[in-house]
């Protein structure tokens, strides 16, 4: 329906006859140039003139590379942890029927809504030694807060809505035709779900772990109160940079800022071609 | 019939394991930390609470918090719909260009969001020699703090418009137009009326993220206590100074937002459903 409403792309020719089109554009290309192009203009430009020898020295020093190995570690652990969660948080939230159903949907949404600085310090409540969990966990020897489990923890709290929220509808979408082919041919249900419908929901699974690596990468607020902040052992990219920018090393935080948002606008292309490739696929 | 029911779905047994450990993972990550939130922020008592709010730094912190949103939102509003009509409704170069732009804030950290600000409007930045001596202050003042909120909260009302817009197609605005109405009664009364609820889910999320952003206003608000701290970073200053009652307890009001927004949120997603582009954000 959607695709035959929109006119073709190809009739670059033929003018829409409504209005408005200098006014709305303008106005956007004002937005995005004095929100957006301008400061990364600032940022580049600033990272160019440190030249090539400061820059490396400042973007790939001891401290910086511990820090980059934290965010990128921390927040693929946790996205794959929310990849196998959110995955069956999704599936039970579609698949099955049971008192409480929607709230527990509408809480999923949580990450999304609550500032991170009060997740930071709620999740430091609960998982430090004294907190809810944390106390049991120390009695066993297990130590959550202060370490790079907290910075775990945080990214799991920050990212599981973007799993959930990606598999959900593919997962409502997904007749069930083939399952019940699947079980007149005889096949057992763990064998259905692993041959027939973890094949349809995969690549799904992948864009939301993508997703929340991403996130959790750039992630602050809930990350450095549970941290421990420690260089070479608990100091995210972030902090390093806000650290940085407090001793007024203006050189170094440019550095280390480029870093990361090289590595988010690369992340953020690559999220955009796997997606624009299943959208295909499941059109098709 | 019942036999091909069950090897379509799972046993009970196999159900309510799944169940109880979804509803485990999220209440340990999600649930738990919600309510230590308000358990910390009442442990002393409902007097100890309403002291911490009604203190004075306590009080700028949220007064600035509902300027600096009252604000970005109508902005970043304005200019989402401005953006999503461009995008939808017309045909040009660069559009998908465009499209991916909007979406970049959301793969930036926040904190390198508010820090490309002070190579702007810092004393050492592009703009920096200019400002000061036009002794116009944006950095570690409150320009700086709204600035840094739009540029996070900016992709949320366009994302939700663009995707509804496109599926809503250009029929009804046409048909407007041959009966001879100009375009702002175009997008009034035809345009408005479908994309009502869309417009408030977006205005709804960019709030939220408005009142609740830290890392990129951290950075540029220079932490001037009763001056250029948010709720956001007045819990931040009172937590490291230990003073833990209190900063849950201005926690517990955004947390409270949070609550607010989610309910306002889901119902918007219960009633309107067909009316959001993607009840996925």
């Amino acid at each position: 329906m959607a695709a035959t409403i929109i006119s073709p792309r190809k009739g670059r020719g033929r003018h829409s006859p409504l209005p408005g089109l200098p006014l709305t554009l303008g106005v956007t290309i004002l937005w995005l140039t004095i929100l957006l192009l301008l400061p990364l203009a600032a940022l580049f430009s600033k990272s160019v003139a440190l030249g090539p020898g400061h820059f490396i020295e400042a973007a790939f020093s001891r401290r910086a590379l511990a820090s980059y190995e934290l965010s990128f570690g921390a927040a693929l652990i946790a996205a794959a942890i929310n990849a196998v969660f959110g995955l069956l948080v999704a599936w039970v939230l579609v698949r099955y029927r049971f008192p409480g159903r929607r709230l527990f949907g509408a809480v999923v949404d949580l990450p999304f809504a609550l500032p991170t600085a009060v997740a930071g310090i709620a999740l430091t409540a609960v998982y430090a030694n004294t907190g809810w969990v944390g106390k049991p966990a120390a009695a066993l020897g297990l130590q959550l807060a202060y370490n790079p489990v907290g910075v775990v923890i945080a990214l799991t709290f920050i990212g599981l809505p973007f799993v959930v929220r990606t598999v959900e509808p593919v997962l409502a979408d997904l007749g069930k035709g083939i399952e019940e082919a699947a079980a007149t041919l005889g096949a057992r249900r763990w064998i259905i779900f692993r041959r027939v419908i973890l094949p349809e929901i995969f690549p799904s699974v992948v864009t939301g772990f993508a997703l929340a690596f991403a996130r959790g990468v750039g992630e602050y607020g809930s990350v450095i109160f549970i941290a421990g902040n420690m260089p070479f052992k608990s100091e995210i990219a972030p902090l390093l940079i806000v650290t940085k920018l407090e001793e007024y090393d203006y050189a170094g935080a440019t550095a280390i800022a480029t870093v990361l948002l090289l590595a988010s606008l690369v992340l953020l292309l690559l999220i955009n071609i796997w997606q624009g490739r299943e959208h295909r696929r499941r059109a098709l | 019939m019942s036999a091909k029911n069950k090897a379509i779905s799972e046993s009970l047994a196999t159900k309510t394991v799944l169940i109880l450990v979804a509803l485990a993972y999220v209440s340990l990550i999600l649930l738990l930390p919600l309510l230590s939130v308000f358990s910390e922020a009442f442990r002393h008592g409902i007097a100890a609470f309403k002291a911490a709010i009604v203190e004075p730094d306590a009080r700028a912190a949220i007064k600035l918090t509902l300027t600096v949103a009252a604000i970005s939102v109508p902005i970043n509003m304005i200019c989402g719909v401005a953006a999503a009509w461009a995008v939808t409704k017309h045909d040009f170069r660069g559009k998908n260009l465009l499209i991916s732009l909007i979406d970049v804030p959301f793969s930036i950290s926040p904190v390198v969001a508010g820090m490309m600000y002070l190579l702007l409007f810092g004393a050492q930045g592009w703009f920096g020699d200019w400002l000061l001596a036009h002794d116009i202050r944006i950095a570690f003042a409150v320009p700086g703090i709204v600035l840094a909120t739009l540029v996070v909260t900016l992709p949320f009302v366009a994302r939700e418009l663009i995707p509804l817009m496109q599926s809503q197609g250009r029929e009804e605005e046409e048909a407007a137009l041959t009966l001879g109405a100009p375009g702002w009664r175009i997008f009034l009364w035809v345009t408005l009326p479908n994309i009502r609820w869309g417009l408030l889910y977006g205005v709804l999320l960019t709030n939220a993220r408005a009142m609740g952003e830290f890392g990129a206003v951290s950075v540029i608000s220079g932490h001037i206590r009763g001056e250029t701290n948010t709720m956001p970073l007045q819990v931040e200053v009172l937590y490291n100074e230990y003073n833990f009652a209190a900063a849950f307890a201005v926690a517990s009001l955004l947390a409270g937002l949070a609550l607010v927004t989610l309910v306002v949120k889901t119902l918007l997603e219960w009633r309107h459903g067909d009316q959001l582009a993607a009840a996925g954000h």
